[in-house]
């Protein structure tokens, strides 16, 4: 498959007055044209922090924000982009949708406005046009009264009805990529499956690729191709969705599969992962999952694994698959 | 809109007509009287005339026949200047009212502007340099920076004229006097545009810093739309909000006049007249200048509450 | 669906809710803000010079000394010498006492005042709140420079010794103050109320003064500092409104704002500005020092209201 963005090396630091916080830690990873790829972890993993940082949307104040690796984009290095070329790109490209419908949209501006708003800038369209276009928009994302929408404000409508206009914002000058962080997290089920019915169908209709941030499997095993599971700023395991799915290497993969119902399977008691993600200014050099995993060794208190590849469509970041370090 | 509008009216009538009452006796209460500072009057013409003018009654009467008299709109009689109280206002208002309007035009462009930059750049050197003037001009006292100015540019170096509308006997009319009225503004203008800025510039700084971490400020950086515009389409939009009840706040200041400044720079406005009358203790025109302040205060209040109500899509009416 | 488990919020180690480290820390916060450090610095500066400053002046007795009247600054007097042949410069600190004495009085005075009367109309509400609330209603609605140009004559008439006029501008100045400081108070009162920590102290069958005093006004003591602080510079500023107008403290006592009132002199004013300029500037100085100390102050006790 041809690659859209091939993310490589991404560090994001952020330096506090109690010292540096490595949100993202040296990643890399690839999405497909066409590709839904999903990455997976618990908040404050770093997965919101890669999205923001593909955006060029992390304030750069100081020594602070992206500072090593590239992000290319249709073979182009966006870290290198003028802002204003970056600018151009961002909602026509690519555009992204957030967790919180409801504080995502402005609440003093009419939908009708903050949706013609991308088409009028990058599609150049004129006002009438640009209205022509939003009622369409709103009418494809299935919100009927597509005229009376566009002059409401935020509040009137439902969380569900916003984060639909939120998609149609960010289809409307047909992007090459979606970036949806946590984009049902803040809805009613019934509503997450309808929002992820549409996301996909816009995907098939337009070739478009998906990188889709999320905590919860469910939302996994229904649209990703590919997965990426991170923690504590590092991917731990990555791999085609049915093999990570079938076969997961990482303990911490494990934990999060363990900790999934399953349907008409009867479980006593639901699985949890014992301990706290560590903080992020407290990280030594080792395996960041050491001290919650189950088959910790004395390797993985002194060194972080890298990231290998095990079998054909599946890579793993820990000590237990590397046989000539654990016995060194 | 219509209960709540009635319930806030009928409350403001009330706090209206006890703050009159309380106003009345303490005028009433300061010392002397237009009479009896004018030295020229024998004690008989004296006691004659304080028959005529009704000021040997007892305050509770004298407060019915003001409080009746002004319900239909007659302020009395100016004792100094014998001319109705509200002919007077409506001479001097409009000099008060130039002052302010010109000076509120200007603090609110600068206020607006520099509050959105210092926002945007919070910490930066330019941050901390508006921080310190703001302090600066919220700790001046008025009538120093007044008169400090006018020793500076009026007095040193000639720039601008000391005080008054215009030049002493002049005739000037047309565009020629406009000119000389924006010469003698210019002072005070500036020193009520910087006293106002230091608040107002606060204000807008601390509104637009809360706005500006808000999600759909990252969404509309997100859509790819201008910097500029993110901050003074999208972000301001956002933080005037709150700042239109400050319009209804301004009203005391656009209509009463600045006392102290009026004074300073000697100008004929409505400020300035109330401070003349306090020497003359000249009653009805300073009875109808407070009263003015607190009816032009409350509907202020009342406004700024109505106008937040239809400009915020938010709160239902 | 399913979700990760797991508690997101990364511990950080109990925090100790010991009385003495939250203040410590607040203090530990401040001395970070080097501004507002300043601003403290030259504050207390302001009050040793006024206070233990003339106490090294040989001109202390403010006697009148008509050979040496209205000279320009020169080495013995470093700020010249008023109509009288007073020393300026010791003029200046000696009025900088009342000045400063005023305004920390008529903030201690109007805080006071309107915390109690806050905290009782926020806290029993019905009744108690009605009264003490119109009544601040009332006050604010009346115009605050005309009431105190009333009480300002009302001064004058009760022939107060003018020794004693400053207690009586104090009191002035609170009564006008203490209604915008009420409200606030009763403000947060209503909110603190609403609270569960509150709620808990309901179940808990505590009584009324020990909630009063135990649970709610703790809760505001930094916000009450903050704005205390703030109050000190208004006041300085009130005071000299009202003594420029010769309404305040006046002659023979020196204040900073009836110092300036020399400036009413137009000889004095255009040649002689030694006399009107020094005050001018200590009140300018004091206040925007007090205003950022309190800024700061601000930001380390009530972060929430962070600007």
């Amino acid at each position: 498959m041809e690659n859209l963005l091939r993310v490589n090396r991404l560090s994001t630091h952020f330096h506090t007055d109690e010292g540096t916080v490595k949100a993202v830690d040296d990643i890399s990873f690839r999405v497909g044209k066409g590709e839904t790829v999903c990455i997976v972890g618990e908040s404050g993993c770093g997965k919101s922090i890669t999205a923001m940082s593909i955006m060029g949307l992390i304030q750069a104040q100081g020594a602070s924000g992206v500072t090593g690796g590239t992000i290319e984009f249709g073979g182009e290095d966006l870290l290198k982009l003028g802002k204003n070329e970056l600018r151009t790109l961002r909602g026509s490209e690519i555009s992204m949708i957030f967790q919180e419908p409801m504080s995502s949209l402005n609440p003093v501006m009419t939908i009708g406005e903050q949706l013609t708003e991308p088409l009028r800038i990058h599609r150049k369209l004129n006002r009438k046009a640009a209205a022509k276009r939003a009622v369409e928009l709103i009418a494809q994302v299935g919100i009927s009264r597509p005229e009376q929408i566009m002059d409401s404000y935020p509040h009137e409508l439902s969380g569900g009805m916003l984060q639909r206009i939120m998609i149609a914002i960010a289809i409307s000058c047909g992007p090459k990529l979606l970036i949806a962080d946590e984009p049902t997290t803040a809805l009613d089920v019934t509503i997450q499956a309808q929002i992820l019915d549409m996301l996909r169908r816009f995907k098939d209709e337009s070739e478009m690729s998906i990188m889709l941030i999320t905590h919860d499997l469910g939302v996994v095993a229904e649209m990703a191709d590919y997965v990426i599971v991170m923690y504590a700023g590092k991917i731990v395991e990555e791999g085609e969705v049915e093999v990570l799915f079938d076969d997961p290497k990482h303990p911490y993969t494990r934990g999060l599969l363990r900790s999934k119902p399953v349907l008409g399977q009867l479980q006593d008691e639901l699985y949890s992962i014992p301990g706290q993600v560590p903080d992020p200014l407290e990280l030594t050099e080792s395996c960041y999952f050491h001290d919650r995993c189950e088959f910790c060794m004395d390797i993985c208190r002194v060194k972080g694994p890298p990231l290998r590849g095990v079998g054909e469509r599946q890579k793993t970041a820990c000590w237990l698959y590397e046989e000539a370090n654990v016995h060194a | 809109m219509g209960a709540y509008l009635s319930k806030r009216l009928s409350y403001i009538m009330i706090i209206l007509a006890a703050a009159s009452l309380m106003i009345f006796c303490l005028y009433a209460m300061t010392p002397g009287d237009f009479i009896s500072s004018n030295i020229k009057l024998s004690a008989e013409r004296k006691a004659e005339l304080r028959e005529i003018y009704g000021l040997n009654r007892p305050v509770l009467e004298r407060y019915w026949t003001w409080l009746t008299h002004a319900l239909r709109g007659d302020l009395g009689y100016s004792l100094a200047q014998q001319r109705p109280v509200l002919a007077l206002f409506n001479t001097y208002i409009w000099n008060s009212f130039l002052l302010a309007v010109v000076s509120t035009f200007f603090t609110w462009v600068i206020a607006v502007i520099v509050g959105v930059v210092a926002a945007y750049r919070q910490y930066s050197w330019f941050d901390t340099l508006v921080m310190i003037v703001i302090f600066g001009a919220m700790s001046i006292p008025s009538f120093f920076i007044g008169l400090f100015l006018i020793k500076i540019f009026a007095v040193d170096l000639h720039l601008l004229p000391p005080g008054g509308i215009t030049t002493t006997g002049s005739n000037a009319v047309g565009w020629a006097h406009v000119q000389e009225v924006i010469k003698h503004m210019t002072l005070p203008v500036a020193v009520m545009t910087l006293l106002g800025t230091g608040s107002l510039t606060r204000y807008f700084r601390s509104n637009m810093i809360d706005v500006i971490r808000q999600d759909y400020i990252r969404t509309a950086r997100a859509k790819g739309v201008k910097e500029s515009k993110v901050l003074f389409g999208h972000a301001l939009r956002n933080a005037m909000l709150p700042a239109i009840t400050l319009v209804g706040f301004e009203l005391p200041a656009l209509f009463g006049g600045s006392l102290i400044i009026e004074k300073i720079f000697n100008w004929p406005g409505i400020g300035q007249l109330y401070i003349q009358s306090f020497g003359q203790r000249d009653y009805p025109l300073l009875m109808g200048f407070t009263m003015l302040i607190a009816i032009l205060t409350v509907i202020g209040t009342l406004l700024s509450d109505v106008l937040y109500r239809i400009a915020d899509p938010r709160v239902k009416l | 669906m399913s979700s990760v488990s797991g508690a997101a919020a990364p511990g950080r180690g109990a925090k100790t809710a010991v009385k003495s480290s939250m203040w410590r820390q607040s203090v530990r916060l401040l001395l970070k803000n080097k501004l507002a450090i300043a601003g403290l610095v030259i504050v207390v500066l302001m009050f040793l010079a006024c206070f233990i400053g003339p106490m090294f002046s040989p001109y202390a007795d403010n006697k009148t000394n008509m050979r040496i009247m209205n000279r320009a600054p020169n080495l013995q007097h470093w700020l010249g010498t008023d109509k009288l042949g007073r020393d300026v410069l010791t003029r200046v600190l000696l009025a900088g006492r009342i000045s400063l004495t005023v305004g920390l009085a008529s903030m201690v005075l109007s805080v006071t005042l309107g915390t109690l009367l806050g905290a009782l109309s926020g806290f029993f509400r019905g009744v108690v709140d009605q009264v003490i609330m119109r009544v601040a209603d009332l006050l604010l609605t009346i115009p605050s420079l005309p009431l105190l140009f009333i009480f300002g004559a009302l001064l004058s008439d009760w022939k107060v010794p003018p020794e004693n006029r400053m207690y009586i501008v104090m009191l002035i100045l609170s009564l006008v103050n203490w209604p915008s400081m009420a409200r606030m108070i009763r403000g947060q009162m209503l909110s603190l109320r609403e609270r569960e920590f509150m709620q808990a102290t309901t179940v808990l069958g505590l009584n009324n003064k020990r909630k009063l005093f135990h649970h709610l006004l703790p809760n505001l003591i930094p916000l009450i500092i903050v704005i205390a602080t703030l109050n000190i510079g208004g006041a300085i500023l009130s005071e000299s409104v009202l003594s420029f107008f010769g309404l305040g403290v006046t002659a023979p006592t020196p204040t900073w704002g009836n110092m300036i009132d020399a400036a009413n002199n137009l000889i004095d004013f255009q040649e002689r500005p030694w006399l009107w300029m020094p005050p001018g500037l200590s009140i300018f100085i004091t206040v925007i020092a007090i205003n950022i100390f309190g800024d700061g102050l601000r930001d380390v006790l009530d972060p929430k209201q962070k600007r």
